[in-house]
């Protein structure tokens, strides 16, 4: 009876989540962030009971309120987005637990708003991942946009004017899609992704269709960060708060871009997508200009999470090159990535929190072996994501990087194939420069690394309980992602492929 | 000629409108007057939804007597105007939150300015 509903259990249960975290935060203080957690747990369970329904039975539609299709909103969980709802319920959760301690270090006079933020936005990215209706999704879209507004603008003194420079322009992509979507109903009357699906071929004005998906494609691209609308995004994910950040940057970007994957390949068919007008290739190749751009200004970057966040615009990139290549090996390097690149980021940053809770900086030159010598663990873990984010095998990213690449291969597309061994030389660049701060260079003062560090005895501990648990757990997963991917491409991914790619 | 510009000037109206909006967001220095540009923007676009759903000589979707239900052509759309009363709240909260995050820039800087900002920034 339960799995019938499924479909409308994920974002209901964030929202009504949403709701209890303020009641409980007034009740008890303590208890907004255990309602939080609880209830991405939860969800989480019934989005992978979900993913496992869907890969046996076939895509359940949830027709909300009772109204059929055309005229009312469905809501979809077939296996693309089955799999996107896990993965984004899956991270959340990691990352919430991980959270416990460090939004009680960081801010712990916001701890009940932000929770309450957090529920909101991750109702948003599964509502966008979940709906079956154009215009929904545009809804769920500014739900999940606001309440990031509203988390990143959490932090630091900078964190409010990054914030709201994101708001502009997100909210400059919004519109855009709303528009280009007005362009796309008026010529088919419909809203429904499968009906449009089913119109659009008939329509004869072409160029009606061409000006709608290309604003449509313009403000997706601005919200996942595409070269060159990036412009946002370094600021905002520096200068917040590191959780924030930790939940923000792993799933926000790649909800955006499986809602090109939708349109592209779903909504408009990947023939149309290719051929009459050369929209997979312009998101192509901006994805590899992304790609180059973003790992070559992470090198010049001094601060971890700066670093990072020009490492996603590279990482955005590889998700758009593999949309951009139209196959269907590229498509399940896409996805593959989205995942693989959910799990990294989400890592990485959960080790620059850590970084932050103890050593109160995240300045790489100020790195030396005596953090390895404190925090065994988050190092080890960074040094394996940074791997992952390199590409060696047998971590994650090799796998999606190999499918990226053979699929560059099978078109002879020499640029895309050149823009991926490039890049994961640029990036073996900025990771090993931090490795190597790590593992080789010893402290500026000889006994600095034995006797306590200025900061006090607090510097030299490795992070407590539910932040190690988690950081080193979403490292293995890593490992277990990159040794189970034959797995998890022919069981969860190939089911997905779109009929004509 | 006149006849297109006749039966379009809406268009024009707010695609002048929709450039005007993003001209503000991008080029202003004042954070408000950002906020305006980013108001006009969306503003233009909900209007866009309306005008192409408009009618010459329709009215609303409620049955009339007079009109009968045979000719659907003499009755507007219904659907983009309740979408766009969504669009109008998403809009407002918008600007609900743009306006939250510059009274926190204000009282850290002590000003909207964004040249200014960015000096006590560096």
């Amino acid at each position: 009876m339960i799995s019938s509903h499924t479909p409308v259990l994920i974002p209901l249960g964030f929202l009504v989540a949403g709701l209890l975290v303020p009641l409980a935060g007034a009740l008890r203080r303590r208890l907004a962030p255990a309602v939080a957690v609880g209830a991405t747990g939860l969800v989480a369970a019934v989005s992978l009971a979900g993913l496992a329904r869907v890969a046996s039975e076939g895509p359940i539609r949830y027709r909300l309120g009772g109204w059929a299709p055309p005229m009312g909103i469905e809501l979809v969980l077939d296996p693309l987005s089955a799999f996107m709802a896990s993965v984004v319920a899956c991270v959340a959760l990691v990352v919430l637990v991980h959270s416990l301690r460090v939004v009680e270090h960081e801010n712990p006079d916001q701890a009940v708003p932000f929770y309450a933020a957090a529920m909101i936005y991750l109702t948003g990215l599964t509502g966008m991942t979940l709906t079956g209706d154009l215009f929904n999704l545009y809804v769920f879209l500014e739900i999940s946009s606001l309440s990031g507004y509203a988390l990143l603008g959490l932090g630091n003194r900078r964190a409010p004017l990054s914030a709201f420079r994101y708001l502009t322009l997100g909210t400059a992509g919004a519109s855009f899609y709303l528009l280009g979507l007005a362009f796309l109903y008026l010529e088919t009357g419909t809203l429904n992704m499968a009906d449009m699906a089913r119109i659009l071929p008939l329509v004869p004005e072409r160029s009606v269709l061409a000006v709608g998906l290309v604003f449509m494609t313009v403000g997706m691209g601005l919200k996942m960060a595409l070269f060159p609308l990036h412009g946002w995004l370094p600021d905002a994910y520096t200068n917040a708060a590191s959780t924030s950040t930790a939940l923000v940057a792993p799933i926000g970007t790649k909800v955006a871009a499986y809602v090109l994957l939708r349109l592209f390949f779903f909504v408009l068919g990947p023939e149309a997508a290719r051929g009459e007008l050369p929209l997979l290739a312009a998101v192509g190749y901006l994805g590899a200009a992304g790609v180059i751009w973003g790992s070559l200004m992470a090198i010049t970057k001094s601060e971890l999470k700066r670093m990072l966040a020009y490492s996603s615009v590279a990482q955005v990139g590889y998700i758009a090159v593999g949309i951009g290549l139209g196959s269907p090996l590229g498509f399940i390097g896409a996805v593959l990535h989205t995942v693989n690149h959910a799990c990294m980021k989400a890592c990485l940053f959960l080790v620059s929190a850590n970084l932050r809770m103890r050593q109160a900086h995240t300045h790489i030159p100020r790195f030396d072996q005596h953090l390895r010598r404190a925090m065994p663990w988050s190092m080890a873990a960074f040094a394996l994501a940074a791997l992952s984010m390199i590409g060696l095998p047998p971590t994650a990213g090799f796998f999606s990087k190999w499918y990226l690449a053979l699929a560059a291969l099978e078109q002879s597309n020499w640029v895309f194939l050149g823009t991926l061994l490039a890049s994961s030389l640029l990036n073996a660049v900025y990771f090993f420069r931090v490795l190597e701060r790590i593992y080789l260079i010893r402290p500026a003062d000889p006994g600095s690394a034995d006797v306590p560090h200025e900061t006090g005895a607090l510097a030299l501990r490795e992070v407590g309980g539910s932040m190690l648990v988690t950081t080193v757990f979403l490292a293995v997963s890593l490992l277990a992602l990159g040794l189970l991917n034959a797995w998890i491409v022919t069981h969860l991914i190939r089911p997905m492929l779109p009929a004509g790619l | 000629m006149l006849d297109h510009i006749g039966g379009h000037y809406p268009y024009y109206f707010l695609a002048a409108l929709m450039v005007i909006g993003f001209y503000g967001m991008l080029s202003k220095r004042n954070l408000v007057k950002k906020t305006v540009g980013m108001s006009i923007l969306q503003s233009a676009i909900i209007l866009f939804w309306l005008v192409a759903a408009y009618k010459h000589e329709a009215t609303v979707p409620v049955y009339d007597q007079a009109l009968g239900l045979a000719d659907p052509s003499r009755y507007i759309n219904p659907l983009p105007h309740t979408l766009m009363l969504t669009a109008i709240v998403v809009a407002v909260v918008t600007l609900g939150v743009a306006f939250a995050l510059i009274i926190r820039i204000y009282q850290t800087y002590r000003s909207l300015d964004e040249s200014v900002i960015l000096d006590q920034i560096e």
